[in-house]
């Protein structure tokens, strides 16, 4: 009979959530034995020996506390951890890109207030540590922090008779006329994905609007300030100059050889704006599976004029934050062995990221990388890239609005048009 | 319309006799109590939490407390890009039906008759519906690629000229995918139509020819009637996979460029997922169910009734 089948199952189900609730109760009623649920998005590349290794380590150096990594694929986390949060067991210690993400998830009181038991260390990190912040106070610490910039090709510069990499706005449109007079594709782009279309509007409003307008603006969610369209109509120079690749608007940023980090790894293209992370990405899109040797980095040229601070950065990048219910001060102790600089050492020289840790830098090897790093420590400003500033639904408007423009379906002034009015809908 | 038919009849003829009637309603109680509890527990019950949800201004995180009304349904029905959205899918209703159906049909009508290799015809037609919408969606996203195997097959015969940018043109992609979407499903089609055509007795045929009816003849005024509930069924499934596409517009295009392929699922997925307006997402899932759920109960009404009607199970006393 299928209902005593049926009966029998549930009473299996009864039987072991009522094993896995005693269990769970056992170890968090004693204090020597305690568990942190670890959700990552590691799944390949350096990052995986590294993680375990910090896993080990840590349970260690703290009998009674045991790592219980999750790896999730990157999508996959994303979907799930609102879900989790909302739960009543969440992971202890989560993945968190810091800005409006994180402050969503601190209004909802998901996320514990780390700031009392990071203090004696937080300082080490420097300037870095400031968008994970809420109000001034710390609710996830970045252990790895990069800047966006230009990845590119050395060889075909050359060949277009380029000598060096450009460094302003006007110099950047004739570099993208001298590769196009040569026969060369000047950038790929991702737009299917539509974030790496808004690296170049968020970088040009990084490069015009002053640090206060980018600051207010990520907390009011007005945009009347002029340099906001204008940022849209720099960006227009460039799309009427007709720089990427054929069919862009399909072409995804990284997913196989016809992507845009593929093109330029496989020398179709000479270059593109891109993360810290791409010379990985790029690795595995080749048939040697190797860090193309022509590459090159270069950051996003000035714009001349402009109320911006010369230098002013675009970047991001990886921390963890703790859910509320995570056992403190366990939670917070892993957190800082992370950023400790003995793991920190390691997370440059295994090339998994850049380290954040004052006096960790030399162990990135890869030059390029060194190069990032030198931009990003003596940056004046490091604007978070704003899909993730801003809160998730204005994030999302804001790379949907800026994609109709690449498409021709937008004009700058719409552009911002279209991202007040997600925020209105808040 | 099974159990309308059924307990009408059932509960007229079963009046008189009350003892056989308690008992029937006992048997019927042992026997659906598990299946009603789970349609219950998975779709009732969710369906009612979802209209809930589509009430309230919600991020999936906090808990539930910003009450809008209806002020999400105004907002999905007022915004451009869901409209468009609705929009392909009604295209797509369409061009389903107008090409699809004709194809399939004839395909069928081909593969019936008795040839050498026919199996084998048979198998290399319904090959791509057994492969997974996610796996056909990558070998085409693939086979599209600029100056990838379409392009360089079309050159390689002359017709260099045709070559397109087929996902990444506005105006072309979404009839891109239209075709990968017949190439998947019209196997599917045409193996039902098979089936059908199996029902249609030669006799009639035989008898069609002697009293002079031409081929032609003979197929439309004897094979199409006959084959009417197949087609009937064939375009309710076709419609609704219509209306709730998503998997292979996800994976070739995330219903891009700027919304030009989007679909009602693709732009709920945007919207819950990547933007985490759960509340908002919800109302569009709510408007989807209504749209299919309203659909299939007018389509079975109108236009199944007449072929359900001689195969429901009668309740008889």
């Amino acid at each position: 009979m299928k209902i005593w089948k049926l009966l029998g199952l549930a009473a299996l189900v009864t039987a072991a959530a009522t094993v896995l609730l005693t269990t769970t109760t056992a170890s968090a009623g004693g204090k020597e034995d305690q568990t942190l649920v670890w959700w990552h998005n590691v799944t390949q590349g350096p990052g995986v020996k590294l993680y375990k290794d910090i896993a080990a380590e840590f349970q260690k150096q703290h009998p009674g506390i045991t790592i219980k990594a999750v790896p999730l694929q990157n999508e996959q986390f994303k979907t799930k951890i609102p879900i989790a949060l909302q739960s009543d067991s969440p992971p202890d210690v989560f993945q968190s890109w810091g800005g409006g993400g994180l402050v969503d998830q601190q209004k909802a009181g998901k996320v514990a207030d780390l700031t009392k038991y990071v203090k004696p260390w937080i300082k080490s990190i420097g300037g870095s540590a400031a968008g994970w912040q809420v109000n001034g106070k710390q609710y996830a610490v970045p252990y790895s922090v990069g800047v966006v910039g230009f990845w590119y090709n050395k060889a075909l510069f050359k060949q277009a008779g380029l000598a060096s990499a450009p460094k302003t706005w006007p110099q950047f449109l004739s570099a993208v006329a001298k590769l196009k007079e040569a026969g060369i594709t000047p950038i790929a782009i991702g737009s299917k994905d539509e974030w790496p279309d808004a690296f170049y509007w968020d970088y040009l409003a990084t490069k015009l609007c002053s640090k206060a307008v980018m600051q207010s603006s990520a907390v009011t969610y007005n945009f009347r300030n002029g340099c906001w369209t204008k940022a849209g109509a720099y960006l227009q120079q460039l799309l009427d100059a007709g720089p990427f690749q054929n069919g862009f608007l399909a072409t995804p940023a990284q997913q196989g050889a016809s992507s845009s980090a593929g093109l330029v790894a496989n020398g179709k293209a000479a270059m593109e704006l891109q993360g810290h992370w791409n010379p990985g990405v790029m690795q595995s899109l080749t048939p040697e599976n190797k860090v193309p040797s022509f590459l090159g980095w270069f950051p996003f040229p000035n714009v001349p004029g402009s109320k911006a601070i010369p230098g002013s950065l675009l970047g991001g990048g990886d921390g963890y934050a703790c859910s509320w219910k995570a056992p403190q001060p366990a939670c917070a102790q892993f957190l800082a062995y992370i950023d400790s600089p003995s793991v920190q050492r390691r997370v440059g020289s295994t090339g998994f990221g850049l380290p954040v840790r004052k006096g960790t830098e030399n162990s990135v090897k890869d030059p390029n990388l060194r190069t990032v790093l030198k931009f990003r420590s003596t940056s004046p400003f490091i604007q978070l890239y704003l899909d993730q500033a801003y809160s998730a639904a204005i994030g999302q408007a804001l790379n949907g609005a800026i994609a109709k423009q690449f498409a021709g379906k937008a004009t700058p002034a719409q552009v911002v048009a279209q991202i007040e009015a997600a925020a209105k809908k808040k | 319309m099974t159990t309308l038919d059924g307990s009408t009849a059932g509960r007229a003829e079963a009046r008189p006799a009350v003892v056989r009637h308690r008992r029937r309603w006992l048997e019927l109680g042992v026997f659906l109590a598990p299946a009603i509890a789970l349609y219950v527990v998975f779709l009732i019950v969710p369906v009612v939490q979802a209209i809930r949800y589509s009430t309230y201004d919600w991020n999936g995180l906090g808990a539930l407390s910003d009450y809008v009304g209806l002020d999400n349904y105004r907002e999905a029905f007022g915004d451009p890009a869901f409209r468009q959205a609705m929009e392909h899918n009604g295209i797509l209703v369409v061009l389903s039906l107008v090409f699809q159906l004709p194809l399939a049909l004839g395909v069928a009508l081909l593969l019936n008759r008795r040839m050498r290799g026919r199996s084998l015809l048979r198998v290399i037609f319904f090959a791509p519906y057994v492969l997974s919408e996610a796996i056909t969606a990558v070998i085409f996203l693939q086979l599209l690629q600029p100056d990838g195997l379409v392009d360089e097959v079309l050159r390689g015969m002359g017709l260099g000229a045709l070559v397109q940018l087929w996902l990444a043109d506005l105006g072309l992609v979404f009839y891109t995918l239209f075709v990968v979407i017949t190439w998947k499903y019209i196997g599917f089609a045409i193996i039902l139509f098979l089936a059908g055509l199996q029902g249609v007795p030669d006799e009639l045929h035989e008898a069609a020819a002697m009293d002079g009816a031409s081929s032609w003849q003979s197929l439309r005024l004897v094979t199409l009637p006959l084959l009417g509930p197949t087609i009937r069924i064939w375009a309710f499934l076709a419609i609704i996979g219509s209306i709730q596409l998503f998997d292979i517009v996800w994976i070739m295009t995330l219903g891009g460029p700027a919304g030009a392929s989007s679909t009602m699922a693709t732009y709920m997925v945007d919207q819950g997922v990547n933007s985490y307006r759960i509340g908002y997402a919800t109302s569009v899932a709510v408007i989807l169910f209504a749209v299919c759920f309203v659909f299939s109960i007018l389509y079975q009404v109108f236009v199944l009734r007449r072929d359900v009607r001689g195969a429901t199970t009668r309740m008889a006393g």
